[in-house]
């Protein structure tokens, strides 16, 4: 009799039901009429989303002690469990914002498939806990995303997008698996906390370069970032949120992981490594942000720029570091998909790309998405009333407790350039003279996008919603970097 | 008590904007709330007890407990009448523009509702991050007030007053978090002070562009003039007073230190302030021009006061925050006023405004010869004790800010006659009306409140930093007031 290695199923649960959710919308793109498609595939896809969601909160609750699944290939603890939470909630709210994208009827059923493969992905990516899986899980949720980029033939740019992020998508793919290569020739391990266990000389530290390299890639970190602004503006809106809130999120969140659990010895290294290129983040995420005039290119540099702040709360390398980290997370995920979402909404009411001259009178033609997109602008500058605020506080407040305060102070100046360009879009949307104003095309009143506009308000509910209760986020997140060795 | 006084316009705006409505009921609604806002702080008032000083009306909850910052108001006798001052300013100018007439009455009246309550967030908060989000909350609803209801050069105006702000909030963040992580808390009534210089300029560079202090006065001008007048009235009358409340609450009682050793400086930017200010109005050739630089000087005028680092100065500078808040609140809404009228406000093209309006000459007679501090005047008062109390400084001081004196009453003298006397400008038709019953019914009670401060000024100015004991007696109510040296006349007793 074949001994049956122990699995623990419910461990990878929400990775599971993501699968099969693609599976079934592979199905339904095939056995489904042309007519129903879309709504099936969108079903399909956030029931998906919903299930994993539920499942990742269970895991969550029922895991407060980390172990090891499948041969230790992967975690299961909360710090896992709460970036699937995040994963699914991103997916779900960017189903929502797909659903009246306008594609053609005859791939809308993969297109929702590929969006459960990829949050699937992303979900196996965060918790993995070796070398192997991590890159696994980094070419899976990829190889979905380069095909979700290129996947809506009418869409000007969208094949280009595709293309350049394959291109560099897959450099940054190799640097990290030759990165992951150098490490275990060097240690002769694969999982993280055996690669901590010996002793780290040059060839490991180069490895640890270019793992930092691969993953800058993904969270589009400076100088990692060559790629994100054509992305951004190419694909096709809903995609760009998801990668906005979702990639970025596992992509910094497992970064995290590696650097502190698998080169706790090289600590001296790579919070100046990471420092740094938070810092190239700042710089060049903010000043390129403030010459563009498409809104999805200028949201883009933003998300760099993101990447930078998010990038000072891992470099401070400490507990407070890892909390500022995960509740960042959390409004700047709403704050990316809710701002990309009414992006789409005006897109889709122009069938033009976005820029600041025809955003002019959107905020009172529009008063919800108009409104939601100044909370969002105003969360992205970090004011009070939106999380982004308490984000950056408690990002600045890790990198002083490191004993960092250059790195504060770069912080601070990085927030000042950026109110312009944020600023700028309420200017777009609200302050702009009637005549200049640009009305939506004649043909009929805008499509009503209940769905869309639900997803924008729960957006705002997010961002607003994290400044009052700091409190619990800030518990799940403690509880989350339990995980990690500090 | 506190939060009501914070949540009511809140909650206030929350309906505005949620709930459909015409431009009657809105406005109607915000005064409404306007003035209940006032009638809770008047039931402040009654009950606070001044004869115990000290935080009164304290309320405090867990906010994020890890790093120890809490939602925790309360007020101090000084900053009820700063919190006054500002529910007494807020219900006037949302009268006014209740009764201009402002556009999308709804958003408008809501944006005014969240700041009178960010403004009396920043006046009661006691915890260092409250305090700072409150300061920058104040930003939101002003940035988007003056960017879509003002004038045709808002859009210049809104970015210049919004970089100048953020750079000095955003480097009082980096201060608040250094400040708060090395004492380990941010509650205001618990944190020790701190020798820091470094830490104190941050704080002090957002104050001092806030108030704004001499050089740093760059946004102050466009942004005055490019406003709706009640917006310049609320900006010039109480937010200025925020970043004065914040040099008092914060900048002396946390960082006696650095204030002490960075005293002249301050001191020496703000009589120069107080000077240039007072030239630029009495050259200014606009009506919000001349209340907009006589505000800098006021500031000015009010951090002499702060820096004079006596109770004498303390107190005076309290009672003239009051008084100024009024009078620029009068006088800017005033602006408007003429302005609706005349459709400028250019003093070459207006004059001979007295002749058949007498209600408009009556009140923009008594608010200026106020401002001007004419003795028995409350702002004669506020500058009087200011004065007294920066000649314990140095009676350099005392002569720069006497001169003040003396330049306000040649602007705002220069102010009246161009509007009221001289011949008829040509903006001045017959047809401008007089004021209207409406726009009295807004400027008289600010007038009856500065009557009144004439009358009794020491019901702030001795009511502010404990009971006057003597010339020399202390600010004890703030418990943790700053430890001087000795001979500084400063001890607790």
């Amino acid at each position: 009799m074949i001994h049956r290695p122990h699995v623990d199923w419910f461990a990878l649960a929400p990775i599971d039901a993501l699968l099969a959710a693609a599976a079934i919308a592979l199905l339904a793109a095939v056995l489904v009429p042309r007519r129903t498609r879309r709504t099936t595939g969108a079903a399909v896809c956030a029931l998906g989303y919903a299930t994993a969601f539920g499942f990742a909160i269970a895991l969550y609750v029922r895991s407060p002690h980390g172990t090891g699944v499948v041969a230790d290939a992967l975690h299961r603890d909360r710090f896992t469990a709460l970036a699937q939470i995040f994963v699914a909630g991103a997916g779900l709210l960017a189903t929502g914002v797909s659903l009246r994208e306008r594609m053609r009827d005859d791939h809308v059923a993969e297109y929702y498939a590929l969006l459960a493969a990829a949050g699937s992905g992303m979900a196996f990516f965060v918790a993995s806990n070796n070398l192997m899986t991590l890159f696994l899980g980094l070419e899976w949720l990829s190889i979905s995303l380069y095909i979700l980029c290129a996947l809506d033939r009418d869409l000007i740019g969208g094949l280009e997008a595709g293309l350049k992020y394959l291109i560099v998508g897959s450099f940054g793919s190799a640097v990290l698996l030759f990165g992951s290569a150098l490490v275990y020739g060097e240690t002769g391990h694969l999982d993280f906390a055996g690669i901590n266990s010996v002793h780290h000389s040059s060839l490991a530290v180069f490895g640890l370069a270019m793992l930092i390299a691969g993953l800058g890639f993904k969270s589009s970190a400076a100088p990692f970032h060559m790629w994100t602004p054509d992305v951004y503006e190419g694909a096709p809106t809903p995609v760009t949120a998801f990668m906005a809130a979702a990639t970025k999120t596992v992509a910094l969140v497992v970064m995290l992981r590696v650097l502190t659990t698998a080169f706790g010895q090289d600590a001296r290294l790579w919070t100046v490594a990471v420092a740094v290129i938070a810092v190239a983040s700042l710089t060049i995420g903010n000043l390129a942000a403030l010459v563009q005039r498409n809104v999805k290119r200028m949201l883009a540099y933003s998300s760099i720029s993101h990447a930078g702040f998010m990038l000072i709360a891992i470099a401070a390398n400490n507990a407070l570091g890892a909390r500022a980290l995960l509740y960042y997370l959390i409004p700047y995920a709403a704050m990316s998909i809710g701002a990309f979402a009414v992006v789409a909404a005006r897109e889709r009411e122009l069938s033009v790309p976005v820029t600041f001259e025809n955003l002019a009178g959107f905020g009172w033609e529009r008063p919800l998405l108009g409104v939601a997109m100044w909370t969002f602008m105003f969360g992205f500058a970090g004011f009070p009333l939106t999380g982004g605020f308490v984000g950056k506080f408690y990002a600045f407040s890790a990198a002083y407790r490191h004993g960092w305060t250059w790195l504060v102070i770069v912080g601070v100046v990085a927030t000042l350039v950026s109110l312009y360009y944020y600023l700028g879009v309420v200017r777009a949307m609200f302050m702009r003279r009637p005549e200049e104003l640009q009305l939506a095309p004649v043909g009929g009143s805008p499509p009503r996008e209940t769905v869309l506009q639900a997803v924008v308000v729960a957006c705002v509910v997010v961002t607003v919603g994290s400044f009052f209760a700091v409190q619990p986020l800030i518990d799940l997140a403690k509880h989350a970097s339990h995980a990690l060795p500090f | 008590m506190t939060t009501t006084l914070i949540i009511l316009p809140a909650a206030a705006a929350l309906v505005l904007w949620v709930v459909p409505m015409n431009r009657i009921s809105a406005g109607s609604l915000a005064v409404l709330a306007a003035l209940a806002e006032v009638g809770v702080w008047i039931q402040m008032l009654a009950r606070f007890d001044f004869g115990r000083g000290g935080l009164q009306f304290s309320q405090q909850r867990s906010w994020f407990s890890d790093l120890h910052v809490s939602y925790h108001v309360g007020v101090y006798a000084f900053s009820v009448w700063l919190v006054g001052l500002t529910v007494v300013v807020m219900a006037a100018c949302i009268a006014y523009a209740f009764w201009a007439g402002r556009e999308r009455a709804r958003a408008y009246f809501g944006l005014m509702l969240l700041l009178d309550a960010a403004i009396v967030g920043v006046f009661t908060a006691q915890d260092l991050l409250l305090f700072y989000a409150f300061f920058e909350a104040m930003l939101i609803p002003l940035y988007v007030l003056v960017g879509v209801w003002g004038g045709p050069g808002r859009i210049g105006a809104t970015l210049k007053f919004v970089i100048y702000t953020m750079a000095g909030s955003l480097l009082m963040l980096a201060s608040v978090i250094v400040y708060g992580l090395q004492k380990n808390t941010f509650d205001l009534t618990k944190i020790g002070d701190s020798g820091s210089t470094w830490i104190f300029l941050g704080f002090a560079a957002a104050f001092a562009i806030k108030a704004p202090l001499f050089p740093l006065h760059g946004w102050l001008p466009d942004a005055y003039r490019e406003s709706p007048p009640e917006v310049s009235a609320v900006l010039s009358g109480v937010v200025s007073k925020a970043a004065a409340y914040g040099f008092l609450r914060i900048g002396l009682a946390k960082f006696p230190g650095p204030s002490h050793d960075l005293r002249a400086v301050i001191l020496a930017l703000a009589a120069a302030g107080l000077v240039y200010g007072s030239l630029l109005a009495f050259r200014a050739p606009d009506f919000r021009g001349v209340v907009a630089y006589s505000s800098l000087a006021q500031m000015g005028l009010i951090t002499f006061g702060i820096f004079a680092f006596n109770d004498l100065g303390l107190n005076g500078s309290v009672l003239q925050m009051v008084n100024h808040g009024l009078l620029s609140t009068t006088l800017f809404l005033l602006a408007g006023m003429v302005e609706r009228r005349a459709t400028t406000g250019e003093l070459g093209r207006l004059g001979g405004m007295a002749r058949g309006r007498p209600a408009l000459a009556t009140v923009l007679m008594t608010t200026g010869i106020i401002a001007l501090a004419v003795p028995l005047s409350s702002a004669f008062a506020g500058e009087f004790l200011i004065l007294a109390g920066v000649l314990q400084r140095g009676w350099g001081w005392a002569v720069v800010g006497a001169a003040g004196m003396v330049l306000a009453a040649m602007y705002m003298l220069r102010l009246i006659s161009a509007v009221l006397h001289r011949d008829p400008g040509p903006s001045v038709t017959e047809a401008a009306l007089d004021l209207r019953p409406a726009e009295l019914g807004v400027t008289v009670p600010l007038i009856a409140c500065l009557l009144a401060l004439s009358a009794w000024p020491a019901a702030v100015s001795g009511h502010s930093f404990q009971r006057n004991l003597g010339a020399l007696d202390t600010a004890c109510d703030f418990q943790e007031f700053p430890t001087l040296p000795p001979n500084e006349s400063f001890a607790c007793r």
